[in-house]
């Protein structure tokens, strides 16, 4: 086979995993492992700085900086006002990304840069992703950026350095998976809820060792902000790289955007991006179907995202878990988060809400947030921040006035950053304290020593804050 | 990197599943701590109180388990984020290598940056490993990786999978920079031939300078 018609029957027959992943292999190195070529890297102030002290003190140089992009945004403080250096701990980190990546030549968006922001809302934002990049962050994370068809995924510091040094990075092939969502999401139910009711099936675990692609009729027609959010919570599955295929909704969102291709590059680009799509005849190592058409708002019940169920569901019983190993983990996550086997989950006071990270922080989460806000107020003794992912998103929000509708209702309105998702920088969640969080991890410790956190949607966080207590979003009337 | 031949030492038991980075080192720890402190902030949430004292009950706290070599975990063990401050934390109370059912990936990752091993093994032999380390804590575990054996005291050896360029990159000491900065022609000569293929990956424009 040769010429157009193998061509085509490459296409067809190969997944976008295999599309993206072929034609970045510089190596192979035998048993499954290849050394691939890196097309953006992206450092923040956490594990870039630590990427970067770690190449100088190899005495190695940047390889391509030009390919490298820094921002700061685990360490900073989201406190109106903040500077890069208005906390202890953002001064020891902040300068020293700024500095380290300035003389190495690497592109760096300061602290109040009018691009600044999670790294993973920047990224996708800028046009720094696009359809087929192999992209790499010291963040797990990093497999947002699949959102748009890039394959992302998130490494260590030492291999950080390992991509500044080389711009490659060495990863043995995964087993690929692929998840359809059939159906489409009622009312009250989004992609937040979608990604936690695939995680609380299949388990902590359940893509190790695994590249996903999201696909199904909830996917095609989901906006990107969307299938950003699906992506980023991959590796809550144990899947390092979740992708969905590029289609025009990925080409109309990226057109024009700042670091994007334009002109003939976005032409010859564009090309490129239509063939990526997976094949008819492509197959995966495993593939699950889950039909979303009548899915509840989600909420975590425990310690790990695993621990999701519907809103009308109730506190599981450990004795009822499906093996021994379990039953000790539901007990401890119980007597952590402070609830009984049997009880429901809706009613339970919440002490505070936090509205952000690079799972639910874009333009479209806060609309959704603001849609069961308008016309209500914050409950007396709850506490709610909205902290934007990026100046971009926040500066969107206040031109159509969200702040001031947030403001009003009694929430923080805050600077981007990763803030209390992972409370590097100091904003914690009160010891005892009970969160409804729009982030990604309800692990122990991970808001703040003590700190009980229900990861939901954004609307659902809105809901638990104008009532005080975690709420059927639905009987509010709002939230998508 | 430090290679990694064999080691030898008692087994500690901590069976639970899931275990995450942020347990094995919280992220304001990452920050704020230099490299060789890590150890000081394994597992802190465990192994401290909340006055800042040591819990006598957390198993790493007890001997003979306090500075043991040889790690046994549940399933999914080293899940959650990317930092490798899990790893230096870790190593910094001695531990050398892992024994579970599986790891989370990016962490296993790390290990092998770093001349620490995760042996890979059934669940069951696992269970078996951390029931003969309860009952005799003192007896010595060995994890070969030359052989590819784990020996328990008084057992039979158990071999183990692992993959080949891993096994090497340990034995040897070599990590990955140290492998691909050899590469580096290989790398150039890609790069200009994804130049031509791929024109928008390596020149990017920046639309807000005209």
């Amino acid at each position: 086979m040769d010429g157009y018609a193998g061509a085509t029957l490459r296409i067809m027959t190969r997944t976008l995993f295999e599309k993206c992943w072929t034609p970045h292999v510089v190596a192979d190195l035998g048993g499954g492992y290849a050394l691939l070529h890196v097309d953006r890297s992206l450092l923040h102030d956490l594990s870039g700085a630590r990427g970067l002290a770690e190449l100088a003190g190899r005495g190695l140089k940047v390889l391509s900086p030009g390919l490298n992009f820094a921002v700061a945004d685990h360490a900073v403080s989201s406190a109106p006002g903040r500077t890069a250096v208005s906390t202890e701990i953002s001064a020891r980190l902040v300068p020293a990304l700024q500095q380290r990546a300035a003389e190495a030549g690497v592109r760096h968006f300061d602290v109040n840069d009018p691009e600044q922001g999670i790294v993973h809302v920047i990224g996708p934002e800028l046009g720094l992703t696009l359809p087929g990049l192999m992209i790499t962050c010291g963040d797990s994370h990093t497999s947002t950026h699949g959102g748009l068809g890039a394959l992302a995924f998130g490494i260590g510091s030492t291999e950080i350095a390992h991509v500044l040094a080389t711009q490659c990075i060495i990863q043995k092939a995964p087993h690929t998976m692929r998840v359809r969502f059939e159906g489409q999401v009622p009312p009250g139910v989004g992609p937040k809820d979608m990604i936690l009711h695939l995680i609380g099936t299949i388990g902590t675990a359940g893509g190790d060792g695994h590249a996903v692609e999201y696909a199904g009729p909830a996917i095609s027609m989901m906006p990107v902000e969307g299938r950003l959010t699906i992506c980023n919570m991959s590796i809550e599955f144990g899947a390092k790289m979740g992708q969905i295929a590029p289609d025009d909704t990925t080409y109309e969102y990226l057109a024009g955007r700042r670091f994007a291709p334009k002109g003939a590059a976005w032409d010859a680009a564009l090309a490129h991006w239509r063939t990526l799509p997976t094949g008819d005849g492509a197959g995966f190592d495993r593939e699950i179907a889950l039909d979303v058409s009548r899915l509840e708002p989600q909420i975590t019940w425990g310690t790990s995202p695993e621990h999701a169920c519907g809103i009308t569901g109730r506190v599981p019983d450990p004795a009822a878990a499906p093996d021994a190993s379990r039953r000790e983990a539901w007990a401890a996550a119980l007597d952590y988060m402070g609830l009984t086997p049997g009880m429901p989950l809706e009613g339970l006071k919440v002490d505070h809400v936090f509205i952000g990270s690079c799972t639910n922080a874009r333009l479209s989460d806060l609309r959704a947030a603001a849609a069961v806000v308008k016309g209500r107020r914050v409950a007396a003794g709850t506490c709610a921040w909205v902290v934007p992912g990026s100046q971009a998103v926040k500066r969107a929000a206040e031109a159509e006035g969200l702040d001031a509708l947030f403001r009003a209702a009694g929430f923080e309105w805050r600077e981007p950053g990763c803030s209390q998702c992972v409370a590097a920088n100091g904003e914690r969640v009160a010891p005892g304290a009970r969160a409804v969080s729009t982030t990604n991890r309800n692990f122990v410790g991970r808001q703040g020593p003590r700190a009980r956190t229900h990861l939901a949607s954004p609307a659902m966080a809105a809901a638990a804050a104008v009532t005080g207590q975690i709420t059927d979003v639905r009987k509010l009337g709002g939230g998508t | 990197m430090i290679p990694f031949t064999a080691v030898s030492g008692p087994a500690a038991p901590l069976m639970e599943e899931n275990v995450n980075t942020d347990v094995i080192v919280p992220a304001e720890r990452y920050i704020t701590a230099k490299r060789d402190e890590f150890g000081l902030h394994a597992f802190g949430p465990w192994r401290y109180r909340e006055d800042g004292s040591e819990n006598p009950d957390f198993l790493l706290n007890r001997s003979p388990w306090r500075g043991a070599p040889i790690l046994l975990a549940g399933r999914n063990f080293g899940c959650g984020s990317s930092r490798e401050g899990a790893v230096w934390a870790l190593n910094g109370i001695g531990i050398r290598a892992i024994i579970a059912p599986s790891f989370g990936g990016i962490f296993a990752s790390n290990c092998f940056q770093n001349g620490t091993l995760p042996v890979a093994l059934p669940a069951e032999t696992v269970e078996a490993f951390a029931a003969i380390a309860r009952a005799q804590p003192e007896a010595p575990f060995t994890v070969d990786l030359g052989r590819k054996v784990v020996m328990p005291p008084n057992g039979a050896p158990v071999p183990f999978e692992v993959d080949e360029l891993r096994r090497q990159s340990l034995l040897t000491g070599l990590d990955d920079i140290g492998m691909t900065v050899r590469r580096l022609p290989e790398i150039a000569a890609f790069q200009a031939a994804d130049r031509l293929a791929r024109p928008w990956v390596h020149d990017i424009t920046d639309g807000d300078i005209p």
